[in-house]
């Protein structure tokens, strides 16, 4: 009588399966999301591209949207996660109001919900490849943070993800105030939105501003920035260098 | 989402080369990037060989630089040897030669143009290898790629000055607008029997493509300037 001996090929299956289901690497991207805390809320800014690599696929997406009545989530990094994100937020602001006992999620409760989604994600090593920025204002306070792919999570006066991290923070770190305006915290946005649309490759010409106060939530039309060249030295740099750059 | 400011300056690009019935335009965009980061935002990407024969260059910047730099070293010493300008394909395999015996050192594409009173207006392309075709209109680097489509509907034989700038303004134009390795300004030189014309054509100062927006000063001019509720009739 014989019997074979069970050659487990279940790992090699299951290892296989595991590593298909993995985020790898992202695939089409937004870039980065600038937010600050102002006199009477939050605004937050971000232009609309979707890059598939080095190339500007998308030039329609939305990357900033109203979560309940308090909250704005912008987004930068993998798209297909942030809508999955939206869904999971969707699904919980329902539940929210299925209780029907007069509350409602503030901005505090989506961060701390979005932090565990996020860190979860990351040590089960399946990230959502987004940096998130989570800003709001209930019951009179403002509030504005952000949670990375790793689960990284804080709050600030001002934040940025992406290229935003190395070229509008240094901007906000010098020219932020606690009680700017409205118009003030714009221009501030947009000094920032410039230089990245200057110095970023995957920036596109074409952004949102979004403010949340009190009252609600505002996403403005799309719009685009001017921009200068018109600096004597972008004219003929190489006259006095030919084949320099 | 990696700065990476050590990655080598690398002009992602998109370069062009058309000839006209008189001469030829080369075009460039403007954009030299390190990693993701754009180092320079207003680089001039088509350089002087001699009085009559320019090269635009793509790929590495250092080693196009270099190459050209030689190229014009020995296209001088060959000139004053000759005793009149060089010809365009004269330059053209100098550049080959350079580009052909150095292929596993180098990453440049280059297209190479000028006039001559032999053959008048030529384009040669020498891509990564160092391979030399002599083209009657030449695309490269990486905004190339969106563009075999349009010249292949949009390129006619013996066009005016005129249209063969127009048509490589708007070209590299379209580049800079899906290819985020290109960007920033629009640079043409024109070579002719009469001598040579840089233009200058801001980003600001070129065509809307689709799903791009008349640029505006601020938010604030928008929201001033509304007035009546958005949806009134």
């Amino acid at each position: 009588m014989t019997f074979t001996i069970p050659i487990d090929n279940g790992d090699a299956v299951k290892n296989a399966e595991a590593d298909s289901q993995r985020t790898l690497y992202p695939y089409v991207t937004g870039t980065s999301i600038v937010a600050i805390k102002y006199k009477d809320g939050v605004l937050m800014a971000s232009d609309m591209g979707g890059s598939y690599g080095s190339t500007l696929r998308y030039k329609n997406i939305e990357r900033v949207k109203a979560i309940g009545k308090h909250s704005l989530l912008g987004a930068s990094g993998e798209i297909s996660d942030f809508q999955e994100i939206l869904r999971y937020l969707d699904e919980l602001v329902l539940n929210d109001n299925m209780w029907d006992d007069g509350n409602s999620f503030g901005p505090k409760e989506v961060h701390n919900y979005l932090t565990r989604v996020m860190y979860n994600r990351r040590n089960k090593f399946n990230p959502l490849w987004n940096t998130l920025v989570l800003g709001g204002v209930k019951n009179g306070e403002s509030y504005l943070g952000m949670v990375s792919m790793i689960g990284v999570s804080f709050e600030d006066n001002h934040v940025a993800t992406g290229f935003g991290n190395h070229l509008a923070r240094p901007i906000l770190r010098d020219e932020w105030r606690a009680d700017l305006s409205f118009e003030e915290g714009v221009k501030l946005l947009e000094k920032c939105m410039r230089v990245l649309l200057y110095r970023d490759r995957s920036a596109i010409n074409k952004l949102q501003i979004a403010k949340i106060t009190e009252e609600g939530v505002t996403v403005s039309q799309p719009y685009s920035l001017k921009t200068f060249w018109e600096f004597q030295a972008f004219h003929n740099p190489t006259a006095g260098a030919q084949g320099s750059w | 989402m990696d700065l990476n400011l050590d990655a080598p300056h690398s002009m992602g690009t998109t370069i062009i080369g058309v000839t006209y019935n008189g001469g030829v335009v080369l075009g460039a965009d403007s954009r030299t990037s390190t990693g993701m980061y754009v180092a320079n935002r207003a680089s001039d990407k088509i350089t002087q060989l001699t009085d009559n024969v320019y090269v635009c260059r793509s790929g590495s910047a250092a080693d196009s630089q270099v190459v050209s730099d030689y190229v014009r070293y020995f296209l001088h010493q060959h000139t004053i040897q000759l005793g009149q300008p060089a010809t365009v394909k004269v330059s053209a395999n100098l550049i080959r030669m350079l580009a052909y015996n150095n292929k596993n050192m180098l990453q440049t594409g280059l297209i190479v143009g000028g006039w001559d009173k032999y053959e008048g207006g030529k384009i040669y392309g020498i891509p990564l290898g160092g391979t030399v075709v002599e083209q009657p209109f030449a695309i490269g680097g990486s905004g190339s790629s969106y563009l075999y489509g349009f010249f292949d509907q949009a390129w006619k034989e013996n066009m005016t000055k005129e249209e063969a700038e127009q048509l490589v303004v708007k070209a590299v134009s379209l580049a800079i607008a899906r290819d985020g390795a290109s960007g920033g300004v629009v640079r043409t030189v024109i070579i002719n029997s009469e001598g040579v014309t840089r233009n200058f054509y801001p980003g600001d100062k070129l065509q809307l493509w689709h799903e791009e927006l008349e640029p505006q000063n601020s938010l604030l001019d928008i929201l001033n300037a509304a007035g009546p509720e958005p949806m009134a009739m």
